[in-house]
């Protein structure tokens, strides 16, 4: 289960500004989905360690050098904002 | 000669464009006939990289004049998803947030064919960002089965899979999270492979769940898949995640005798009530070519295989929600019009960016990850996780191989499952599993259903198992001759 006020505070925190519709239907569908998930919970997991990824591997290291992979003006190109070789955004705070 | 070189194998147009009894850029030019016949029927393709094709045609052409040693793949024509970089062109992952993104770089399996002399012809349609199973999700348009234009191709590599089909292409590439390569192939009876977990690097794929993401082909028959495998593997100091271990020759070792006297585990929890009759019943034909094959099959039992699709959309949501949070409007891609200020930008650029499937998961991964709910949802899915993975380790002390069918049904028409996202996410429930254990699997077309639909074999293997999978379906093939059915177009 989860409430629409819980919908709403997701909402907020995956930065979607989410229409009165769709809260209402997440709030229902996200709750269907989310029983069915918690079927999960008749699993044993304990003393059971977390797979967080499936092929074990090592962290790969290197020298920290700097190497200029892309150039800036091909970076922009995609900005949908651009000004003065940098990427332009609206008003940050006060 | 030259008019029916949409029909041939990859292999086979390769050793024509080799013995100079065609031309690069006469391949390119009988493809891009040949596509522009097929897309009002199937819409498989978002855009097409034409001046891309022609260049490097004109490169082939040359070096061939020249007398130099070309590879196996050269010339050959590949349709790549709309998910990956190709430097220069769109890569849009169907999704309005990115429909004007162009690539700045290449992402390394593509790169790799092109340097190999392969000749990229188009991008195909997806669902948005790969998130969904029938490419419906798609939010440009519908990619209709090339068998029946009333049915889904599957998804989300539905473009890939449909182009295979449909004889736009002899190979595609696309990617594989928990089915995405091997459900569309089953559903348009093409070959799609799913290598394991870090065979391929992810370099240049945008990302859904980097801990399930893989790179695989499409093709209509084995060797051909197994040639693109052998192009795109490899280590790459640029994915962290692929492995540093040597590629086998894929295609030099292809071999029907080595399944005689293997043992190939039939996953009982993935032949029961959920599978539709007709699907289960060409799976027994199947499994009855392997033992004819020399095989022993035997019954296996996967207990926690289950809980898959319920570990799969926490722990893929999850990871979509923190990749999916790049999409801001402010670096690339789509952003809104007239916010004043930042947060209301990036709110309404989100909101008006994405479509419904994807905000459902990024809303499902957020809670998931939220601040109370953590232990609940995502290391509880990521310690089941841990138990599906202990089953493949453990039935694999017992048998080489094993098979499932690939998907619990055939096709389904358009809007069948739209409404209830539920229904459409246990499509996946046979794909899911090894997705989550990292394991390589195929799907074979298998046979015909009596809509004329195709079927799809599962074979999963044990992880960095390839050869064998490939063995074990080049074996498969050779009595099934699934390469020589392709739908009739109206």
């Amino acid at each position: 289960m989860i409430t629409k006020q819980q919908v709403e505070h997701v909402a907020k925190l995956a930065r979607l500004n989410l229409t009165e519709e769709e809260k209402e239907l997440y709030t229902e569908q996200l709750s269907k989905i989310l029983d069915y998930i918690d079927q999960l919970n008749e699993v044993n997991t304990n003393g059971i360690e977390p797979m967080t990824q499936p092929i074990p591997t090592v962290n790969v290291m290197r020298e920290d050098i700097v190497k200029r992979q892309f150039e800036r003006e091909d970076m922009l190109k995609n900005a949908p904002h651009e000004e003065y070789g940098f990427f332009r955004v609206p008003k940050i705070g006060e | 000669m030259t008019n029916n070189i949409v029909e041939k194998s990859a292999r086979e147009i390769n050793k024509m464009f080799l013995n100079k009894e065609i031309s690069a850029k006469e391949i390119v030019e009988a493809f891009y006939k040949k596509i522009k016949l097929a897309e009002p029927s199937i819409s498989a393709l978002n855009s097409l990289t034409e001046d891309l094709a022609f260049k490097q045609a004109e490169v082939l052409d040359k070096s061939i004049s020249k007398g130099e040693k070309l590879s196996p793949i050269a010339g050959v024509p590949v349709i790549v998803k709309d998910v990956m970089c190709v430097k220069g062109y769109p890569a849009t992952c169907s999704s309005k947030i990115l429909e004007s993104f162009i690539a700045p770089y290449e992402s390394t399996a593509t790169g790799k064919l092109w340097e190999a002399g392969a000749i990229c012809l188009a991008k195909s349609n997806m669902d948005e960002f790969a998130m969904g199973s029938s490419t419906e999700n798609s939010a440009f348009k519908k990619t209709k089965n090339p068998w029946n234009l009333n049915t889904v191709p599957g998804g989300s590599s539905g473009g890939s899979a449909a182009s295979v089909a449909a004889l736009e292409a002899p190979i595609s590439l696309g990617t594989d999270t928990g089915g995405s390569v091997r459900q569309p192939a089953g559903f348009c009876g093409v070959v799609g492979l799913k290598p394991t977990y870090g065979r391929v690097s992810r370099f240049g794929l945008i990302a859904f769940a980097s801990s399930l993401d893989q790179v695989g082909p499409f093709a209509r028959n084995v060797y051909d898949t197994a040639l693109v495998l052998q192009y795109i593997s490899g280590y790459d100091p640029k994915d962290s995640t692929s492995l540093d271990i040597e590629v086998p020759d894929y295609t030099g070792k292809l071999n029907s005798d080595t399944i005689k006297g293997k043992k190939i585990g039939l996953v009982k929890e993935l032949m029961g009530d959920g599978i539709d009759a007709e699907v289960r019943k060409s799976i027994e034909k199947s499994v009855q070519i392997f033992k004819d094959l020399g095989a022993e099959i035997v019954e296996v039992s996967l207990p926690n295989v289950k809980y898959a699709v319920p570990i799969y959309y926490i722990v893929a949501t999850a990871e979509a929600s923190s990749n999916l949070a790049r999409y801001d409007g402010v670096k690339y891609g789509y952003r809104t019009g007239g916010a004043k200020e930042i947060l209301p930008m990036y709110m309404s650029t989100r909101q008006e960016g994405f479509g419904q499937e994807v905000k459902r998961r990024i809303m499902l991964g957020t809670y998931a990850l939220s601040s109370g709910y953590y232990d609940a949802y995502y290391k509880k899915a990521q310690q089941v996780r841990k138990l599906v993975t202990q089953d493949f380790l453990n039935s694999f002390e017992k048998v080489d191989l094993l098979i499932s069918p690939t998907c619990p049904t055939t096709a389904f028409e358009f809007g069948a499952k739209v409404e209830d996202p539920l229904s459409m996410y246990l499509s996946d429930i046979a794909t899911i599993p090894a997705s989550l254990a990292g394991l390589p699997a195929i799907s074979l077309p298998c046979g015909f259903d009596s809509k004329k639909l195709p079927i799809g074999l599962q074979i999963i293997a044990p992880a960095l198992g390839e050869e064998l999978l490939l063995d074990a379906s080049y074996a498969f093939e050779g009595v099934c001759k699934f390469e020589n059915k392709v739908p009739v177009l109206v």
